[in-house]
């Protein structure tokens, strides 16, 4: 047995033979020809071919993986029509007088080279894209079809890289992974991979020699690992492996798309936890009923200067149109010394936790704070956002903010810029927020509890300090009781309570939040639908009288 | 001729999809259409002369219009840029 290390782009174990996939290597010849115009019109000819061929992948795409994915083979056609390309090619072909195949090996190299050396990381993996359609159009001048071998059983293809016509091409029910030697894990392979759910490795230090070809290989996703020729015991560990996994998988299928709904008939709100506008993807992939906690950091992070508010303001349309009238709740910056921010000109702080971080800096620096606010409230008309407080302690600073949300308004009706209504509601994650609940409950529209800030400050623990383990205990009776008395001051006040913090993903509290009156569980996309399950067979009445709750 | 300047806010800038599609945009119309960065110009007409400039968010373009649809060319183009880039 052999094991080769490599990179996951997608999870999952594949078990099967092994098809080592061999790319033809275009020898292209230098030849003189007699009549340049009559070449020139061969060259037009099988480009005319190339681009049928990229329309046929183009539709196939379509309907596998989806608008955005295909959209890489349209961009081949445009290439392809460029007229810089086409000039090179034709003026290659009249003034050396050779063949179609050169000009286009020489052009198809020299456009690839461009791209290579330029310093954007997402343009040197356009050369890939170059290259592609140059091979292409030779492959139709040599009249060979461009394509892999068909396969009679299911196979792992194992490969030097995969270009997207190739991937695309890959017949899912005879392809069960794909492991190459090279690929990126931003490459146009990688992201259908996880379009298709296929398990595939790139980077993969595997020999690609006929030593491996046709024997039983296990690719394990989750590590990144492939073995060739595995023995007894790997093979039936992995074999088990497989079947539970296909078990969760099936299971949660048929969870998709039922309501959060208890047996007694709450309904609760099931939203998801992101971090950036790309993973949201993932938020409707599965089914969450809208977004809980948008952390807005990732906007100020990873940059030298402020985002504008037209910067902003695009995100958040963005992603209140994408949600398409679901819940979206953005909470405002949420930055601390701690971050790296050199923009922000923050001083450094002995103890960053407890420092001017989150809504301290929105409030001594109004002008940051009213740049936000005006981008998520022009948002707020194309979508259902809501706008969360972090860090708050006091009924002051809910009055404060009030007072700079209506100057915002009033500056936005003066302009005659149009915003809409948002909720506006706050994170409870300290202990003093927790005291004044029942007084904040009659300021905001909601509360968030975030239970990681929140255990943190009332343990007095630091979390990142493995030497506290000893007196980490997540499921603190101090935390809970908070979490309680949370959720009976909101419901005084006609407000609804939520969880976003970690705690909100623990099944083993599930229930307890449910019997305690959470209305609402927001965490990140993976935990949605196992905790759906919970939801779905949980019976609030019951589990109240159970827990002596009233 | 007609210009128009803008700021780019796509936090992806202009990658190879919104390229493509600027290209199409332009080729509807017979002016010539060109788009400056950091005083390095390309034809709007041409994907690969656009994609090579590397436009990014936060980078300042300048766009040219000229020929006899030019109004036509320049209202169609900047509601593009505008809408999405």
């Amino acid at each position: 047995m052999e094991v080769y290390q490599g990179k996951s782009v997608f999870g999952g174990i594949a078990i099967g033979r092994i098809s080592v996939h061999k790319k033809d290597e275009q020898q292209v010849k230098r030849v003189k020809i007699e009549n340049p115009d009559r070449e020139i019109a061969r060259y037009r000819q099988a480009r005319q071919t190339a681009m049928e061929q990229l329309q046929n992948l183009y539709q196939k795409a379509l309907k596998e993986v989806g608008e955005a994915n295909a959209a890489i083979f349209e961009i081949h056609q445009m290439m392809l029509e460029d007229d810089d390309y086409n000039e090179s090619i034709e003026n290659i072909i009249h003034m050396q007088q050779v063949n179609a195949e050169y000009a286009v090996a020489s052009t198809g190299d020299n456009f690839a080279q461009m791209f290579a050396s330029m310093e954007d990381d997402y343009m040197r993996a356009r050369s890939a894209d170059v290259k592609d359609i140059s091979e292409r159009v030779l492959s139709v001048l040599g009249g060979r079809t461009a394509g892999m071998a068909a396969s009679e059983e299911p196979v792992i293809i194992v490969a030097d890289d995969l270009a997207p016509s190739e991937t695309v091409q890959l017949n899912k029910d005879l392809v069960i992974s794909f492991v190459t030697v090279h690929g990126s894990v931003n490459s146009h392979t990688a992201i259908l991979a996880r379009t298709m759910s296929i398990p595939a490795l790139i980077g993969t230090d595997i020999p690609l020699t006929d030593a491996i070809d046709g024997k039983l290989g296990i690719v394990d996703g989750r590590n990144g690992c492939i073995y060739v020729d595995p023995d007894e015991d790997t093979l039936s560990k992995m074999q088990q492996l497989k079947q539970e996994e296909q078990e969760k998988k099936e299971l949660l299928q048929t969870l998709k798309g039922r309501e959060n709904i208890t047996i007694d008939g709450k309904k609760i709100m099931l939203y998801a936890n992101i971090g950036n506008s790309k993973d949201l993807a993932a938020v409707l992939q599965n089914d969450a009923g809208g977004i809980g906690l948008f952390r807005s950091e990732f906007l100020y992070l990873e940059r030298e200067t402020f985002p504008t508010e037209e910067e902003q303001f695009q995100i958040y349309r963005t992603v209140a149109e994408t949600m398409a009238g679901k819940p979206v709740i953005i909470r405002t910056l949420d930055i601390g010394a701690d971050k790296k921010c050199d923009y922000f000109e923050m001083e450094p702080e002995e103890n960053p936790a407890m420092g001017c971080r989150a809504i301290r800096i929105c409030l001594t620096r109004p002008e940051i704070f009213k740049t936000q606010l005006r981008a998520l409230f022009r948002a707020s008309a194309f979508g259902n956002i809501s706008i969360m407080y972090p860090m708050i302690i006091s009924v002051e600073e809910v009055h404060r903010i009030k007072e700079i949300v209506a100057e915002v308004k009033q500056e936005l009706t003066e302009q005659g810029v149009s915003f809409g209504e948002p909720k506006q509601g706050i994170m409870i994650e300290t202990p003093a927020a927790v005291m004044m609940s029942a007084e904040l409950a009659k300021e905001v529209d909601f509360f968030s509890i975030g239970t990681n800030d929140l255990t943190q400050y009332t343990l007095a623990i630091d979390r990142q300090n493995p030497k506290l383990d000893a007196f980490y205990d997540p499921h603190h009776p101090a935390v809970l009781r908070m979490i309680q008395m949370v959720v009976e001051n909101a419901h005084k006040a006609g407000i609804w309570a939520g969880i976003c913090g970690e705690l909100g993903a623990d099944q083993t509290l599930t229930r307890r939040f449910l019997a305690m009156g959470v209305d609402e569980l927001s965490m990140s996309p993976g935990s949605i639908l196992p905790v759906r399950k919970i939801i779905l067979e949980t019976d609030v009445t019951k589990e109240r009288e159970n827990n002596n709750l009233c | 001729m007609k210009e128009f300047k803008y700021v780019i806010t796509d936090p992806e800038g202009i990658h190879a999809r919104p390229a493509g599609e600027l290209v199409k945009a332009a080729k509807e119309f017979q002016s010539a259409i060109t788009l400056t960065k950091d005083g390095k110009t390309g034809d709007c007409k041409r994907i690969f002369g656009i994609m090579v400039l590397a436009v990014k968010a936060g980078n300042e373009i300048t766009l040219t219009f000229d020929g006899e649809d030019e109004e036509a060319a320049y209202a169609a183009v900047t509601e593009f840029v505008k809408a999405n880039l």
